[in-house]
């Protein structure tokens, strides 16, 4: 443990597929409720980023702290690192939530039990108690009604609320949003926004990889904008959206505005 | 026609009936673990596991299957009283039944037909599905049994009931080891009567009832998650 008061501080993360580098070194730091909205082309290494946070994409360089703890990396044969121990991460990914673009929530379970799942089956959490908390949460992102709906019959909208009621339910310290309306038609996208911005105005910290500048313009507490695997330049949402000092950035966010 | 000997024979239908319905389920059970192992070992084990596991289901699937009951019975059947002590154990009047060979020969061959089945589910997953519990801190076992395992074997169901069937209208070869079911009590009436069709038409109802519960119970099962395809 350390004595920061990060809820997240990440360093020179590097991550190639083959010969090609989609992150050249990328930093972040989150304090406790920030709202950090990761903006960029596609391509631009932005989600591989957010995936490296939990390792599901396994960095090939980088330190991580989250919640005061380091993660622990070790260096293979082929010069790159990767965990130490999978069950710190196993552990480390429970305070880590993420919200994925498709949603992928379980098929096989109604939105309750997916709801439920991680705290019951990775947490231990007594049954009742889960059950409570996430008929609670249902209710709080408009979905206590289908809770005993399977997912298939629910909306795309519907669905990526409930799988943000399923992220809430573990009380993660901080949440991953991985262009969560990407794959929304235009007339659910702001159904689940709104889910957004509540929890942003709550005080949660979050990571948010978006398409959405004028979403991001007004929830973030800081914009980074990536460009080709780097940090072109990061700021206030005033300063990016504003007055953004590089040229691609402004390019951007100008042609992002239509 | 003349179904006056079924008041005679009945008791013998029932314990047809009986023996059919086990050797089925006995081998539908333990063939089902065997070839979750099977599955998993093709699609997540080392090379060599792999090898192990996909020769296997070509293997028993390849040949046919009154063959490998024979090859059992007479031939691993023959070395079993050699093993010593065996004859004394309280296996024996087990391990000295064709019941026992017809058993351990189907549930061979029902988990590398099973395997196959299984190994494509597996497969069909969605990635994402299995990322999202990654992503939750699931270990790589509460991944397999609260996720992909439940998840591939919905998946397979409504193959899993059209294999379950074959497996039924393969039981009648445990006949051939001197098991009683169904068939062989209608090879018995046939014998003691001389009637050739009516034995066979009362077994026959009896196996297609059988096979009308089988598919019912799957659709019951497929019910229970009820999927857009």
């Amino acid at each position: 443990m350390t004595s920061d008061s990060c809820a997240l501080r990440v360093d020179d993360v590097h991550k190639s597929y083959g010969i090609h580098e989609v992150l050249k070194g990328i930093s972040l730091a989150a304090k406790k409720g920030d709202v950090i909205s990761l903006i960029g082309s596609s391509g631009s290494g932005k989600s591989t980023f957010l995936r490296c946070i939990n390792f599901l994409e396994i960095p090939d360089r980088g330190s991580f702290v989250i919640n005061g703890e380091e993660v622990l990396m070790k260096t293979g044969a082929d010069g790159r690192a990767h965990p130490a121990s999978w069950r710190q991460v196993e552990r480390i990914r429970t305070g880590l939530a993420m919200v994925f673009q498709s949603f992928n929530l379980w098929a096989h379970m109604t939105v309750l039990e997916n709801v439920i799942e991680a705290p019951v089956h990775v947490l231990g959490m007594n049954r009742k108690e889960a059950v409570d908390e996430a008929e609670a949460l249902l209710q709080k992102v408009g979905l206590y009604d289908k809770r005993n709906v399977y997912p298939a019959f629910l909306s795309g909208g519907q669905q990526q609320r409930a799988s943000i009621a399923r992220a809430l339910c573990v009380d993660p310290s901080v949440m991953l949003f991985d262009e969560p309306t990407s794959a929304l038609d235009p007339e659910l996208v702001g159904e689940v926004l709104k889910v957004i911005r509540d929890l942003a105005e709550e005080g949660r910290t979050m990571l948010l990889v978006t398409h959405e500048m004028k979403f991001a313009r007004d929830v973030s507490s800081h914009v980074m904008f990536l460009h080709q695997g780097r940090v072109e330049e990061e700021g206030t949402p005033e300063q990016i959206f504003g007055v953004p000092n590089s040229a691609r950035c402004r390019e951007f966010t100008n042609s992002a505005r239509h | 026609m003349d179904f006056s000997w079924v008041s005679n024979y009945w008791p013998l239908i029932v314990a047809g009936v009986i023996q059919t319905v086990l050797l089925l389920v006995i081998s539908v059970v333990f063939g089902f673990i065997l070839a979750i192992g099977l599955a998993l070992a093709q699609v997540k084990g080392p090379p060599w596991l792999r090898w192990c596991a996909k020769g296997y289901s070509t293997w028993f699937r390849g040949t046919p299957l009154l063959i490998q009951l024979w090859l059992l019975y007479y031939g691993v059947g023959s070395f079993l009283p050699m093993i010593p002590g065996l004859r004394q154990s309280i296996l024996w009047p087990i391990v000295r039944e064709g019941f026992f060979f017809a058993a351990v020969s189907f549930t061979l061959n029902y988990a590398a037909y099973e395997a196959e089945v299984l190994r494509g589910a597996l497969l069909a997953v969605p990635k994402g599905e299995l990322e999202a519990g990654r992503a939750f801190g699931m270990s790589r076992w509460t991944l397999l049994r609260r996720i992909w395992l439940p998840r591939a074997i919905r998946i397979a169901l409504p193959t899993i009931g059209g294999e379950v069937v074959l497996q039924l209208k393969a039981t009648p070869l445990a006949f051939t080891v001197t098991v009683m079911d169904l068939y062989a009590v209608a090879y018995k009436v046939r014998q003691d009567t001389l009637l050739v069709y009516e034995p066979l038409m009362v077994v026959t109802v009896f196996y297609f009832c059988l096979t009308l519960l089988i598919t019912r119970a799957f659709r019951f099962v497929e019910m229970q998650v009820p999927m857009r395809r």
